[in-house]
């Protein structure tokens, strides 16, 4: 069962380090929805990284390091949020394997995990938001991002949301849980394999016709972004929370530049 | 088999960029998958089945030395006899030296996944007994002289024009000018040959999918009954079957079997579910006169109690690969050694070693498809970073990347440093990308931008907008 929240939960917004980086204008989205959906959000000044790029490349030790450093930032919350499926899933399911010699971190960890969660499938499940204020005009696809998908249970929450936006037209693509290739720092180890799963993926979303692929980790993103722009298709790549914000017009699409 | 794990990345590449297997792998993609849905949408207990088949098997290996010993016991009781065999060595000497006992000259076989993990067919030759894979994708590699490239469909990165060759070279007693037009004609062409290669055999070696603890039985699944003939006419029958098969009852096996044919075929059950007990008694119609199992261990004892263990649940159905989506872009061979996929990126390190088979755990985007299909909810995913663990307390990851990582986590650790290199990188790539919104090529990131491009940063970070407008009042 999940917590019920409280009349004003004070909520962490976990920006993650490639929203950082890249795409700050998610993280305002998040900021947006959750204040809309009644949270009294901070931005704890403490945070980094997940310590994914670590854990995945079996560096234990060094993302045990960074989990140290980042939950006494995040546990003072009532929650954390993450507009990442990935990011959430790491500290959600994965920072109190980090502790298995070490019971009180562990315990530490999976408190802050039980109480993680990602955006979008926070909005749903724990604020119980059914629609969002927002317009955007065009046909949208979703692509499913994996972490989120298969560890987290983020399938019908976006789309739910998306229902609701004003002018939107949701059309699937064929395979749409199927991984883009991206994979952290697969991508560059493997360059020639990712290449082709984020080709099969954008040949799918081009089979589709919409005219904007939308989805919930920018690591994805990033990638079919990349991948679309390269190939010059006319598909504009954004973060769903941007749309379901309504931000869009904030910003221009992922990898396009203002006006362009 | 020759290993070529090591050079995994190559095979992949040389993988990709081969078009006949690109249009073989296109089809296997869509049709097991599609299969698979059907086959789990059909059955509405399935999950529930999941966790049944992962809990016996648990249990199994929880208690393995116990329902070995009874097995053994029973397969004695039956007339049979079990051969212990602790190393790969120790099984293809047993394997011969039944064979020479018997007087074999050739030897007929059913599929077997262990056959190939001890290099069989190679030392069978060596010692002048021929080897004849009954098998019809086995029978198409062997006349190819390559290994298989997918556990339960060996020949799947073949397409028919690959078969017709293959059979017009091999069959030169035919016809050259004979037409294949239809599948079938294929499929009679092998019939014909195998049949009188079947009534020849002095000894039948099959794989087990299953042993049963109970009742002294092996089992195997096949779809085109070569097995049954592999195992019924010559008058010895090897079973090759590695320790982890056992199960404790008939009805223990019946849960596998539920399981095993919808994972990996979509279908409900087999064409044909074949189960062995002892050499023929007085009164049977047909059956060998002598039953030997290989019980075979080559390292899956020294899984036990280890972070591995949960491997040790695989049924061999091969739902992982048929799921998994670096396996359906680069094919089996790639990875270089007998188990491909998902489980051969934990299996494989565990039996040739992770300094030769470091690549295939690393070869995987952890998207967690293949643990989301697998009938016995292994932790794929999860064995794979253990061996990136591994290889990364023992040094064997490049020492660039080691480099790299230690210093990005020196300023994950530090959050004023952090802002800094955000600020810094945020600031660079941005201005590089300013006027397209994107860049074409980055010197340190070649592996992205030949093939995708770069978009840009906003320019300004989150923290540092987020901060500048906090202070006026407006975050």
């Amino acid at each position: 069962m999940l917590p019920t929240p409280k009349t004003a939960p004070r909520v962490a917004l976990f920006v993650t380090c490639l929203v950082d980086l890249y795409r700050p204008t998610v993280g305002f989205a998040a900021l947006r929805l959750l204040r809309a959906a009644g949270c009294t959000v901070e931005v704890p000044p403490a945070q980094t990284c997940c310590g994914q790029p670590a854990y995945n490349s079996g560096d234990r030790a060094d993302a045990a390091a960074i989990a140290r450093a980042l939950i006494p930032a995040l546990e003072p919350y009532d929650y954390v949020v993450a507009p990442s499926g990935s990011c959430a899933g790491m500290i959600r399911e994965h920072f109190a394997a980090l502790f298995d010699d070490d019971p009180e971190w562990k315990q530490r960890a999976e408190r802050l995990g039980a109480r993680t969660f990602e955006l979008v499938s926070f909005l749903v499940d724990v604020m119980g938001v059914e629609r969002v204020a927002a317009a955007y005009d065009g046909t949208v696809t979703y692509h499913d991002s994996c972490s989120g998908l298969r560890e987290l249970g983020i399938k019908a929450q976006p789309r739910a949301l998306l229902a609701t936006v004003a002018g939107l037209r949701l059309a699937e693509m064929e395979d749409a849980e199927l991984c883009c290739g991206f994979g952290g720092t697969f991508c560059v180890k493997y360059p020639e394999i990712s290449l082709r799963m984020v080709s099969d993926k954008v040949e799918r979303i081009a089979a589709t016709g919409a005219d904007t692929l939308l989805a919930g980790d920018l690591g994805c993103l990033l990638n079919i972004a990349g991948r679309l722009t390269r190939l010059g298709r006319e598909v504009k790549v954004r973060h769903v929370a941007e749309v379901l914000a309504g931000m869009a017009g904030e910003v221009p699409p992922i990898g396009q530049a203002k006006g362009g | 088999m020759h290993i070529t794990s090591p050079a995994f990345k190559d095979n992949a590449r040389a993988a990709l960029a081969d078009p006949g297997l690109q249009r073989a792998l296109a089809n296997a993609r869509t049709g097991f998958v599609a299969k698979r849905a059907r086959a789990v949408a059909a059955l509405p207990e399935f999950e529930a089945l999941r966790e049944e088949g992962r809990d016996l098997k648990n249990h199994v290996l929880a208690h393995l030395d116990f329902y070995l010993e009874a097995y053994a016991r029973a397969v004695e009781a039956a007339g049979g006899r079990v051969h212990w065999c602790e190393t790969a060595e120790d099984a293809r000497r047993t394997v011969v030296e039944i064979c020479r006992a018997a007087g074999a000259r050739t030897a007929t076989k059913g599929k077997s996944m262990i056959a190939e993990e001890i290099g069989l067919n190679d030392h069978l030759s060596a010692s002048g007994i021929e080897p004849i894979e009954t098998d019809l994708g086995e029978y198409i590699i062997q006349l190819r002289k390559e290994p298989p490239s997918h556990i339960i469909a060996p020949a799947i990165h073949l397409n028919r024009e690959d078969w017709i060759e293959a059979f017009r070279t091999a069959h030169a007693h035919l016809p050259p000018d004979r037409p294949f037009a239809e599948r079938k004609a294929l499929i009679d062409e092998a019939r014909s040959v195998l049949r009188a290669r079947f009534l020849a055999a002095d000894v039948g070696i099959t794989g087990a999918n299953l042993l049963i603890a109970e009742t002294g039985s092996s089992v195997i699944v096949t779809n085109e009954g070569n097995g049954d003939l592999t195992q019924t006419l010559p008058k010895v029958h090897i079973v090759l079957a590695s320790i982890e098969k056992v199960v404790p009852t008939l009805e223990d096996a019946c849960t596998i079997l539920r399981l095993l044919a919808r994972s990996a075929t979509g279908q409900e059950v087999s064409t044909y579910t074949t189960f062995s007990t002892g050499p023929r008694r007085e009164g049977d119609l047909d059956g060998p006169a002598e039953y030997h199992v290989i019980l075979l261990d080559n390292g899956r004892s020294a899984m036990l109690g280890t972070g591995f263990q949960d491997m040790l649940r695989c049924i061999r159905c091969a739902a992982c690969m048929n799921h998994c989506p670096v396996y359906g872009a680069v094919g089996g061979h790639a990875y270089g050694w007998v188990y491909p996929g998902p489980m051969g990126a934990v299996l494989t390190p565990t039996l040739i070693g992770v300094d030769k088979a470091g690549h295939l755990p690393n070869a995987s985007t952890f998207c967690g498809r293949c643990e989301s299909v697998c009938p016995m909810k292994i932790p794929l995913p999860k064995m794979m970073r253990h061996w990136r663990e591994r290889e990364f307390e023992r040094h064997l990851s490049p020492a660039a990347t080691r480099w790299g990582l230690g210093l990005w986590a020196w300023v994950a650790q530090r959050p004023w440093a952090y802002r800094l290199a955000a600020r810094a990188g945020a600031l660079t790539l941005g201005w590089l990308g300013r006027k397209r919104g994107r860049v074409s090529s980055l010197p340190l990131a070649r592996g992205w931008t030949e093939g995708r491009e770069m978009p840009a940063p906003e320019g300004e970070t989150f923290h540092a907008r987020y901060r500048r407008l906090a202070k006026r009042g407006l975050a």
